[in-house]
């Protein structure tokens, strides 16, 4: 029933877009990394399509999107379509940032999972992306 | 975040207690913490070390200046919320400045989508600029621009503007942001290699010495390194490093350092931690005043005189409860009066979220109104001076800076310290010290983990309207039709060549700017010139 070795969860943090705001993505980034997680950080200033290429070569359970310039409603959208394009759509997305409750719902039936807004707990999201992505990979194994 | 009531009765606080930077706090401070030389190294203010402030009645002769940070949407919107806050009482103008201008993208990039005019202005030309300042007398005003890469253009468009409207460039009061280096370090918005970029700011240090003698060229920052996760003490040290380091590469350049010194101003962070910010503040005055007439030989007092401007701090802001930012706001405002600010912008209690609804930024101008006519505290300079608490902090904070400016010296310098990523090391690993301590409740946020309020009512928020995206690309597209494109060209390749040689580029920056060459477009040509930059960050 489970692997003899457990397979390391591989998660993406990203940072779309012009915004600089960095000291959420990096603290979750070492939060994921101590939580025994294999984590890519790609830095600022990704477009939608590096990113998306991004967690399909890292082969990612897992991609947080963190957002602080108020342009979450034009990126997420693009990221989330790009890895359906790409026939990646299992991948459990979630978006961290000052995203306004009004804007969550439309983010939800894009597909992302969880918006982690600010005063979120570290804790919290790292079980959270734990969880999905260990339900992602039973669903991969069975 | 759970909402058990609190684990620890009242009675029961910690045993050890220290300031966020992690200094100890002291049972009891008393007279045998007052430095023997208190006269020499507290001193009096407007005299040297101007530990007590740079001018010796401080605000008995002359307020700090109200200067609210603004800007979001289309310059028509930005226009409108400058005469908003000036009507209401604000005595400075303080410009923000979308991520395209700030990275210097033109509104119709591809890079620019989805975010033209969300975190501030979007400005593309000496157009846009010249209605961003409509019926607003420039040289009746003095404004503050946050912008660093593209500075120099920004610059260009403001003298521009002031020429059309018959004020010369010598008349112009204000200041421009420009501070590379702690871009670098902490707010990440970059367009060229570090060399270059530190050229552009001697270029800029240098052409306002000669050009624009009531201007600020560089806004010494440290309030974005405290944003992105700093303490205290090494918001005091990266930025003062920061500071020498321009005035080691003007000196290079052959500047006197008393030509151009006193035109350089300061930007701190006004924190939570009310007496650690006022020993901040006063620390940095009597830094600044013995390096610059001690290691760097300035003569004069203005020289010597560190002048600052100073922001509460945004970081400090919860999205839950959010009146309760009112408090913090009103206490850091405080604490940077009770440190000598000259100039100060206050948050509004919504920010958490957004840019500023007209009634919180409202409310966050009459706090620092009823700090200044109702408590006070204003009536006499430095008024904890003298402190035996305040002193020793003062003393630690100064400790502190040294220390790290040890640690930078050892790596080549504060250019070498962030190529190998020192500055950013230390600030994200503060960063997750401090989210540690709060994921752990061992420091209490109210409002966030303890005192937590289920199902708050929504707080109105800001939204800018997308369709300001389409209206600035269409004015974009008008100054295009507009412009002379032989000129734009002929400025463009003549900017070019200069940035291949020593010359100083405000010139033909300027000549472009006259001509509408557009922002991205002055950017664009000098990258083809000096590169870009990417980082290699650490977490």
């Amino acid at each position: 029933m489970e692997a003899a070795i457990a397979r390391k969860i591989r998660v993406v943090v990203a940072k779309p877009g012009l915004d600089g705001h960095d000291r959420g993505a990096k603290i979750i980034a070492r939060a994921l990394r101590d939580a025994g997680m294999e984590v890519i950080y790609t830095g600022l200033h990704q477009t939608p399509e590096q990113i998306a290429e991004t967690v399909i070569q890292e082969d990612a359970d897992a991609v947080g999107l963190s957002i602080l310039s108020g342009a979450h409603m034009t990126l997420v959208p693009r990221v989330v379509a790009l890895l359906k394009e790409q026939g990646v759509d299992d991948v459990l997305v979630t978006v961290g940032g000052t995203i306004p409750a009004d804007d969550i719902p439309e983010l939800k039936e894009l597909g992302v999972a969880a918006v982690f807004t600010p005063g979120s707990g570290t804790d919290e999201i790292v079980d959270f992306i734990r969880s999905g992505a260990e339900e992602r990979h039973e669903r991969e194994e069975s | 975040m759970a909402t058990e009531p609190r684990q620890k009765p009242l009675e029961d606080r910690e045993t050890e207690f220290r300031t966020m930077s992690g200094q100890p706090i002291a049972p009891l401070y008393g007279p045998e913490e007052a430095p023997v030389d208190r006269a020499e190294s507290i001193g009096r203010p407007g005299e040297y070390p101007f530990t007590r402030g740079p001018y010796e009645s401080m605000y008995r002769g002359r307020l700090w200046t109200m200067r609210q940070f603004a800007g979001f949407g289309t310059v028509e919107e930005t226009n409108e919320r400058f005469h908003y806050l000036l009507d209401h009482g604000q005595t400075g103008l303080s410009t923000a400045f979308d991520m395209p201008t700030l990275m210097g993208y033109d509104s119709d990039h591809e890079r620019s989508l989805g975010e033209v005019g969300r975190e501030g202005v979007a400005v593309d030309s000496l157009d846009d600029m010249e209605q961003l300042f409509d019926g607003i007398p420039l040289g009746g005003v003095t404004t503050s621009m946050t912008i660093n890469a593209p500075a120099a253009i920004l610059l260009a468009f403001y003298v521009l503007v002031g020429e059309k409207q018959g004020v010369p460039a010598e008349k112009l009061g204000g200041t421009i942001q420009t501070d590379i280096l702690k871009e670098y370090i902490a707010q990440k918005e970059w367009c060229f290699p570090i060399e270059p970029a530190m050229r552009l700011v001697t270029d800029m240090i240098e052409w306002c010495s000669r050009n624009m003698p009531r201007w600020h060229p560089v806004s010494i920052s440290g309030y974005h390194i405290r944003e992105a996760g700093s303490t205290a003490q090494q918001e005091l040290a990266f930025t003062l490093k920061d500071g020498f380091t321009y005035v080691e590469r003007a000196l290079e350049r052959g500047l006197d350092v008393d030509d151009f010194a006193p035109r350089l101003s300061f930007f701190f962070n006004a924190h939570v931690d009310f007496f650690e910010e006022i020993a901040k503040y006063r620390a940095a005055r009597r830094i600044w005043a013995r390096e610059m007439r001690d290691t760097y030989g300035a003569k004069r007092e203005e020289s010597m005189r560190l002048r600052f401007h100073a922001q509460t701090a945004g970081v400090s802001l919860t999205a839950q409860q959010p009146l309760n930012n009112v408090v913090r706001t009103s206490l850091e405002a405080l604490a940077a009066v009770l440190g000598g600010t000259q100039s100060l912008h206050t948050n509004s209690f919504d920010e958490a979220l957004a840019l500023p609804t007209e009634e919180a930024v409202r409310v966050a101008l009459r706090t620092q109104q009823v700090i200044a006519f109702e408590s006070g505290v204003a009536n006499t300079p430095d008024p904890l001076g003298g402190s035996w608490f305040v002193e020793k902090l003062t003393d630690e904070m100064e400790r502190a800076a040294y220390e790290y400016f040890a640690r930078i010296d050892e790596l080549g310098g504060m250019v070498e310290a962030i190529r190998r990523n020192f500055p950013q090391r230390e600030i994200a690993d503060a960063a997750f010290t401090y989210q540690r301590e709060v994921d752990e409740r061992r420091r209490i946020v109210v409002g966030v983990n303890d005192f937590v309020q289920e199902d708050e009512p929504q707080t109105p928020i800001l939204r800018i309207d997308p369709a300001l995206e389409s209206k600035q690309a269409d004015r974009l597209a008008a100054t295009r039709a507009r412009r002379d494109g032989a000129a734009v060209e002929a400025a463009l390749s003549e900017l070019k060549r200069a940035a291949a040689t020593e010359a100083n580029l405000m010139p033909p920056i300027i000549d472009a700017a006259r001509a509408r060459a557009t922002e991205g477009e002055m950017i664009a040509a000098l990258q083809e010139v000096f590169g870009t930059y990417t980082e290699s960050p650490v977490f």
